[in-house]
């Protein structure tokens, strides 16, 4: 391989670890904050990625598409959190994994419903079809490096988000002791409506975002499920730094073990994790 | 995490009753039964072997494996690689094989995933399960997507297992074995110890016992007894494909526990035929006008199952018990 390549693959494996990152940093905020594992984490990343689809269709525009299916999938959060997550924060993680692996049942129905069981397409945006040349045959399509700014954004938003303002001190404390926080005037009912929706959002935005290259299917959510769990359980769970350098190592060992050793690219991953849990078993940042 | 001290370890008299008359009815049944019916009813019993086993992990122990499903389908492949295309396999040997097969697999699996706690178990375990998933589902040499077949049921010398009703009830004598054996463990030091740890790990380390080695060896016996469903599926079917490895198939055989009750034992004999029931009730539904809700049978199970965590997440042996012991009644307490 030579350095435009290995370029070209740490690239994209700096894409699909800020993807991964998305949708991790959801689950790991909804669980350390909360306490509640959430199966159909995945089911809102094929949500976002089927309401690119649609409203990119119907309203002309995939900025739009983004702008609008943010909105809906906060509104779906704060409705899905109110409704049902909020009754299982203090229950048994059993139940939380029965109640959410109903969920995507209903989840993957619903959008068979709505949108049926086909395989679709959404088109990059003309602004961002381009590709940048590397060298003289090769080059890097411009809609990837826009996917990996807006991760980045948002990674650098959430981290600000947490750690500087005064809502996210109210998170931290939420987190660190619920009842002491409540006891000082902290409204953690409202904190945990916030992050489950932020969780919700940052999931579909991932879908949205990753529509145009990776096409939209049923059943889309349930691998990026399982690689998102790799990731928490690398990271450390509840630990949002973690997840940041978990989900790159992922993309990393992903990317690379598919380009020098395809045969044994699926299970690598697992190696990697294996490895992390006999050296740390609680993760590599446990928070 | 709530670790509830008791899970009706006991079964009153009541229950029990019903249990034999269930052992009854369900040795009968091929008399009544059609041959449909009679191979729902032996897929019912395979599924009830594996939710026992991971009542054992789940009620006993208090870990919830959400990757059980690798170790049925380990065994399943297992009889599959050993049965030749144009012969059957024998029994004995390709039993104990398949068995091995799934214990080894759960004694390298266990020994990395028992030192988690709590969630980490759940993702541990899910993940591990997937990479048995794809290393069959990659692999042209393991079956691929497609899976393998079974030309063969297992060649058991004594008695003919290609007969369905012979396969009934071999399959109906290993239900009734595992629950036997598993009843046994449950009230053994081996047992008591398990239960110990849910109610309080740290405790139990303080008095002496070895948590480590007692959840891996929970945790092997599980996998193992979890390859038995697994073989006793691959020999009705004569197919396997990843799938039965799949997350689904994990997160129903948690369900089927949960349905039943766990804890006992019996609750998962209870809950896999309950769970199969009612999925073949959804998947029969007929079509309303132009919605045909039979080919939707997974939202009315997703709906089923949120409804279930959130009126009776006790499960049904539960809902029974708090009918049958309101005061006044007298309960029986045996093994």
């Amino acid at each position: 391989m030579d350095l435009a390549n290995v370029l070209i693959q740490l690239l994209n494996s700096v894409q699909y670890g800020l993807l991964l990152f998305m949708l991790a940093a959801g689950l790991t905020l909804i669980f350390g904050i909360m306490g509640v594992v959430n199966l159909a984490h995945g089911s809102f990343y094929m949500l976002g990625a089927y309401l690119a689809y649609a409203l990119s269709s119907r309203l002309g525009s995939f900025a739009w598409a983004i702008v609008v299916g943010t909105a809906l999938s906060v509104v779906f959060g704060l409705a899905l959190e109110r409704l049902l997550f909020r009754r299982f924060y203090q229950r048994d993680h059993l139940d939380q994994v029965l109640l959410t692996f109903g969920l995507i049942y209903v989840f993957e129905e619903g959008r068979s419903l709505l949108w049926g069981d086909d395989v679709h397409g959404v088109a990059i945006p003309p602004l961002l079809d381009g590709s940048l040349p590397l060298t003289d045959t090769l080059s890097y399509p411009v809609y990837r490096l826009f996917m990996m700014g807006v991760c980045v954004a948002l990674a650098v938003g959430l981290y600000l988000l947490i750690g500087r303002t005064r809502l996210g001190m109210k998170i931290r404390a939420g987190a660190f002791n619920r009842e002491m926080a409540e006891s000082l005037g902290v409204n953690i009912r409202l904190i945990h409506a916030v992050v489950f929706a932020i969780g919700v959002a940052l999931a579909t935005l991932a879908g949205m975002i990753a529509a145009p290259v990776s096409s939209v299917y049923p059943n889309m959510g349930a691998p990026v499920l399982i690689m998102c769990f790799v990731v928490v359980v690398i990271g450390g769970i509840g630990s949002v730094r973690g997840a940041l350098i978990a989900a790159l190592l992922v993309g990393l060992v992903d990317t690379f073990g598919k380009v020098l050793l395809p045969q044994v690219a699926g299970m690598l991953v697992y190696v990697l994790m294996a490895a992390v849990l006999l050296w740390k078993p609680e993760g590599l940042f446990k928070s | 995490m709530s670790a509830p001290a008791t899970h009706l370890e006991a079964l009153p008299r009541s229950l029990q009753a019903l249990l034999a008359l269930g052992l009854i009815a369900l040795a009968l049944f091929p008399l009544v039964g059609s041959d449909f019916h009679q191979q729902m009813v032996t897929r019912m019993m395979i599924l009830a072997i594996f939710a026992m086993s991971l009542d054992l992990l789940q009620g006993v122990t208090g870990l919830v494996s959400l990757g059980h499903a690798a170790f049925f389908g380990i065994a399943g492949y297992a009889l599959a690689f050993l049965t030749p295309a144009d012969a059957p396999a024998s029994l004995w040997w390709t039993l104990p094989a398949a068995l091995l097969a799934s214990g080894a697999a759960a004694l390298v699996i266990g020994f990395l995933v028992v030192r988690t706690k709590g969630i980490y178990f759940i993702m541990a375990t899910m993940a591990f399960a997937q990479m048995v998933f794809y290393l069959f589902f990659d692999n042209r040499a393991l079956g691929g997507s497609d899976g393998l077949y079974i030309n063969f049921r297992p060649d058991a010398g004594l008695f003919d297992l290609e007969d369905k009703r012979v396969f009934y009830y071999f399959t109906l004598a290993c239900l009734a074995g595992v629950y036997a054996f598993l009843r046994r463990v449950l009230w053994s030091p081996f047992g008591r110890a398990l239960a110990g740890i849910r109610v309080n790990e740290h405790r139990m380390r303080a008095i002496g016992f070895g948590s480590f080695g007692h959840k891996l060896a929970a945790f092997t016996l599980a996998g193992t007894l979890a390859g038995l469903a697994g073989y006793l599926w691959g020999a009705q079917t004569g197919f396997v494909n990843p799938e039965l490895m799949g997350f689904h198939m994990s997160a129903h055989a948690i369900m089927m526990v949960i349905l039943g009750g766990m804890g006992n034992f019996a609750g998962a004999i209870v809950g896999a035929f309950a769970f199969e029931f009612m999925l073949e009730l959804f998947k029969d539904l007929p079509a309303f006008g132009g919605f045909d809700a039979g080919k939707h049978w997974q939202l009315w199970m997703g709906l089923f199952i949120v409804a279930v965590i959130c009126f009776a997440p006790r499960g049904l042996l539960g809902l029974l018990q708090r009918l049958a012991s309101r005061p006044g009644l007298r309960e029986g307490r045996d093994g």
